[in-house]
């Protein structure tokens, strides 16, 4: 299972590409994207070991595929809950005073 | 032969990974993540997991790219400009990373051979379902709870995201995706594509039973395809605060959960499938599944509503 | 019975259908009753276990392990899920209709973090898959974060989206630990694991999955030194999300480190790994410890205590990992007793700075001087709760810490028992400051409002839980070993 291997290593390196990435992000999106390729990475290493469980016919062990389809969409959910904060903080930076007066004009 | 094209892609992977985490403008740094995203959706493919290969290219990089975009194009100019870690910083930083991916490749080379497996378990397994795609059986018949509350991690990100809306009663429909109208081509892009896009989405619906495709798949190529018609300004956007939308929201994971307890009072046990029309059933609370995700996926990108005041 | 186990996940998960489709007031009654009926189950799931004297466990689906998922709770499980039922509906019935509180400003979305949290927990303490609990984790992480921003102030803004790029570094971590894990046995399930394990000892590899996924629950739970995004968080958030968050939320990843460690992990990996768990536990308690003292902010105060009071269950790890049963079973019982009494008075705190707020207007230490006549009740909760965090008899940290020195003591692990001292002076410290300051003569007028009376008669019931606590014998508590491999009934010293 040379094809795993290869897989798995280049797994490897892209959760080390995500981890720098994560360091030396300058801003709040480039360390999500950094999350992303760690996760990647993360999710890679997990293919390799679906593949080195290939057997009963089938060209790979289908329960990791299954549980990285699942983590993809939760990564994906975190990216965009990410995003949205992150949208959110710069408009409530950029317009701090109007913010505040929406506050005062809800409290009951 | 097959080996080197292999190892061009591992290459290109972690080029792709390396050019995303380095470039320091953020449109050109979420451009590359994308790229990369399609290269490792091929690497999936590459590994015989057709199914990951398709979600991995419609949400990981798709899906998940439109929402970057959004984040590079709203990034404040300040925030590009203020310089991460200096030299040094950056120098520790690549040693650890290096460090990091080291002891993972450690890790990977000491898993043990014969690799273990429940490849058997669930090949065996399958037939009971009626399904034909051994992924598709994992994800709705051995492991339908995490399925569930994947489901309602979808809709509770949701939920988070409306949360930063201004107006509390979430009413109202959100901001367009991006500034401006439609440019032409995008409109016409969008009439083309989306057409044979919710064909495809259909279609891979369909067959996920058996072959690769299924809920999460086809729930995200609609979603594309709704985001693309959205772009190209051919339909509305969605008003968060109206009931209807709500209910194909809780049509998946709800509809999943009641199958749940319908599979407890007839198969014995929660989220068992009833005995003969496992595979009836299972086809039905993936389409409302496959809703759900589709409507989902729009809304957390398009984000909050934006109060009821908006034209 | 076990079927309980499935409804103490999807019962509070029913409640956000009401809360999507009605209008606000409906929604919220229907979520309140969802969230009570929920508690009812986790509580009789705890009442089951003690009458049985066994785990409950149930395969999702009718399908065993590893190909099925599935849940059990022991009774160590049943503890924290009783925990958990105490602390969120009352925390809901604090919310409501409070002026400025998340409920009134945000009905929809207060009470479906609120459900969604109750099963998130209830999964995390039950869950026996690896994946499975990484989707718990997530769950908690997503009900979790928007809790801190419900008023959208750039503050908490931001320390919502520094708390969410730490969480989801931790689950990043902790998966990682999983596929490696899978990869190395071919199943997540922990007893299979275990089965696995004891056949053959395992190798460098499986210590270093453990390690990861320690890490991550490490940085989940704002363990020190990955505390730093903890005290913004749960300061900055509204006073019933604070609530919730210091109480509950972080005692799921610590909960899972307990079930790593102390029930996984093979003996003499343990023990190679107590002693570092231990020095973040000290570290924790130590560093701060001393930093809450500086604090000037009451909710900042309250929730740097939280990240040095979450030391305390890390410095079980080596007295668990003890040679001899008896005071192994009693550290694990004071670990656990302190979970649930800092709980119980981390709840009674912040609801009572949440009020002292609505009185006062903002949350100064400066200006508290003679909150006590404005502010009684809160005030008497704050210092009732406090009395537990401090050790003082006869709260239920008071019982906990002495189980813990005295377990240190007669192992020999001193240092371990100096840090508890150390920590006990170092609570007493800040939290007699801020009695003391209430209890003072005001500097000028009053401000003219007194405090909701039954919201802080709730805290006050908390922070009186806290205390119950305290009235359990100094012995190993025979449920918390309920399936576990030893029974404690009967050990002897």
């Amino acid at each position: 299972m040379t094809d795993a291997l290869l897989y798995g290593l280049a797994g490897a390196a892209l959760a080390g590409a995500g981890t720098y990435g994560l360091l030396t992000a300058a801003g709040a999106l480039g360390r999500i994207l950094g999350f992303n390729i760690l996760g990647g990475g993360v999710f890679l290493i997990f293919g390799a070991v679906a593949r080195r469980g290939a057997g009963a016919g089938l060209a790979a062990d289908p329960v990791p595929q299954a549980l990285v389809i699942t983590g993809i969409v939760v990564a994906f959910c975190a990216t965009a809950l990410a995003v949205a904060l992150l949208l959110r903080l710069d408009a409530a930076r950029a317009a701090p005073d109007q913010d505040d007066g929406e506050k005062r004009g809800e409290a009951p | 032969m097959s080996l080197l094209f292999d190892g061009l892609l591992c290459l290109l992977l972690a080029g792709g990974a390396l050019a995303a985490v380095a470039s320091p403008a953020p449109r050109a740094a979420v451009l590359a993540f994308m790229g990369y995203g399609l290269l490792l959706g091929l690497a999936w493919a590459r590994l015989k997991a057709p199914d990951v290969a398709l979600t991995e290219i419609a949400i990981g990089s798709g899906i998940s790219g439109i929402v970057l975009l959004r984040a590079a194009a709203g990034a404040r100019p300040a925030d590009a400009a203020t310089a991460g870690p200096g030299a040094t910083g950056r120098a520790l930083a690549a040693a650890v990373s290096v460090a990091v991916a080291l002891a993972l490749a450690a890790m990977v080379l000491a898993l043990p051979e014969p690799a273990p497996s429940q490849a058997a378990d669930a090949a065996a397994a399958l037939p009971a379902t009626g399904l034909g795609n051994p992924v598709t059986g994992v994800l709705l018949a051995f492991r339908a709870l995490d399925t569930l509350l994947e489901k309602i991690v979808l809709l509770l990100a949701l939920v988070g995201v409306w949360a930063l809306a201004r107006d509390p009663k979430w009413r109202g429909r959100p901001a367009p995706l991006f500034e401006g109208a439609a440019p032409a081509p995008s409109a016409f892009l969008a009439r083309i594509l989306v057409p044979i896009g919710v064909l495809v989405g259909i279609y891979l619906l369909w067959t996920g039973a058996d072959a690769p495709g299924g809920a999460f798949q086809s729930g995200a190529t609609l979603a594309a395809m709704g985001l693309l018609a959205l772009m190209g300004g051919i339909a509305p956007l969605p008003d968060a605060g109206s009931r209807r939308l709500r209910a194909v929201l809780l049509a998946g994971p709800f509809g999943l959960l009641a199958v749940g307890f319908l599979g407890w009072a007839s198969a014995g046990a929660f989220l068992a499938f009833p005995p003969g029309i496992e595979k009836l059933v299972i086809k039905t609370v993936e389409v409302a599944i496959t809703a759900s995700i589709a409507l989902t996926l729009i809304l957390v990108v398009l984000g909050p509503p934006a109060g009821e005041e908006r034209p | 019975m076990s079927a309980l186990l499935v409804l103490a996940l999807t019962v509070p998960l029913i409640g956000l259908v009401p809360l999507l489709l009605l209008g606000p007031r409906a929604g919220e009654r229907a979520a309140l009753l969802f969230l009570v009926l929920g508690s009812g189950v986790s509580i009789a799931v705890g009442v089951v276990v003690v009458r049985t004297g066994h785990a409950l466990e149930y395969f999702i689906a009718g399908l065993a392990p590893p190909l099925g998922i599935g849940l059990r709770a022991d009774g160590f499980s049943a503890a924290m899920m009783g925990m958990c039922a105490v602390v969120l509906p009352l925390t809901a019935f604090y919310a409501m209709r409070a002026p400025g509180a998340p409920a009134a400003r945000m009905p929809g979305a207060f009470f479906m973090l609120l459900l969604a949290l109750s099963s998130a927990l209830n999964l995390a303490f039950t869950a026996q898959d690896l994946f499975t609990l990484y989707v718990a984790l997530e769950l908690l992480t997503f009900a979790a974060v928007p809790l801190v921003c419900l008023d959208g102030k750039p503050g908490q803004l931001s320390a919502a989206l520094t708390y969410l790029l730490f969480a989801l570094f931790g689950s990043v971590l902790y998966l990682l630990g999983a596929v490696l894990i899978y990869g190395l046995f071919g199943t997540l399930d922990l007893a299979h694991i275990s089965a696995a394990l004891a056949k053959a000892p395992p190798g460098w590899s499986f210590g270093a999955a453990l390690a990861l996924m320690s890490a991550g629950l490490m940085a989940k739970a704002a363990l020190f030194p990955l505390h730093l995004w903890l005290p913004a968080a749960h300061s900055g958030a509204p006073p019933a999300a604070s609530t919730v968050l210091s109480a509950v939320v972080i005692k799921a990843p610590l909960f899972l480190l307990v079930r790593l460690w102390a029930d996984l992990a093979p003996e003499p990996m343990a023990q190679a790994a107590a002693p570092l768990l231990a020095a973040c536990g000290a570290g924790a308690i130590l560093f701060c410890g001393v930093v809450t003292l500086a604090q000037e902010r009451l909710k900042l105060l309250i929730a740097y205590s939280t990240a040095a009071q979450i030391g305390y269950l890390c410095l079980m790890f080596p007295l668990v990992a003890g040679t001899v049963p008896y005071w192994s079973a009693l550290a694990w019982t004071g670990g656990t007793l302190h979970l649930a009494s800092h709980a119980f008075s981390k709840a009674a705190m912040f609801m009572a700075a949440g009020l002292l707020a609505e009185v006062i207007g903002h949350d100064r230490l400066s200006g508290l001087r003679g909150a006590a006549r404005v502010a009684p009740l809160s005030i008497a909760a704050f210092g009732i709760g406090g009395l537990s965090l401090m050790g003082l008899p006869p709260a239920g940290g008071f019982v906990a810490k002495v189980m813990l020195l005295t377990a240190a003591l007669h192992q020999g692990a001193w240092w371990i028992a100096l840090v508890v001292l150390a920590g006990g002076l170092l609570a007493g410290a800040y939290v007699l400051r801020v009695v003391v300051l209430a209890l003072q003569r005001p500097d000028g007028d009053l401000p003219p409002q007194r405090e909701c009376g039954w919201r802080a008669g709730i805290a006050l019931a908390l922070a009186c839980g806290a205390v119950a606590l305290g009235f359990l014998p100094l012995a190993p508590l025979g449920f918390l070993s309920i399936g576990r491999p030893i029974a404690w009934e009967g050990l002897a010293p």
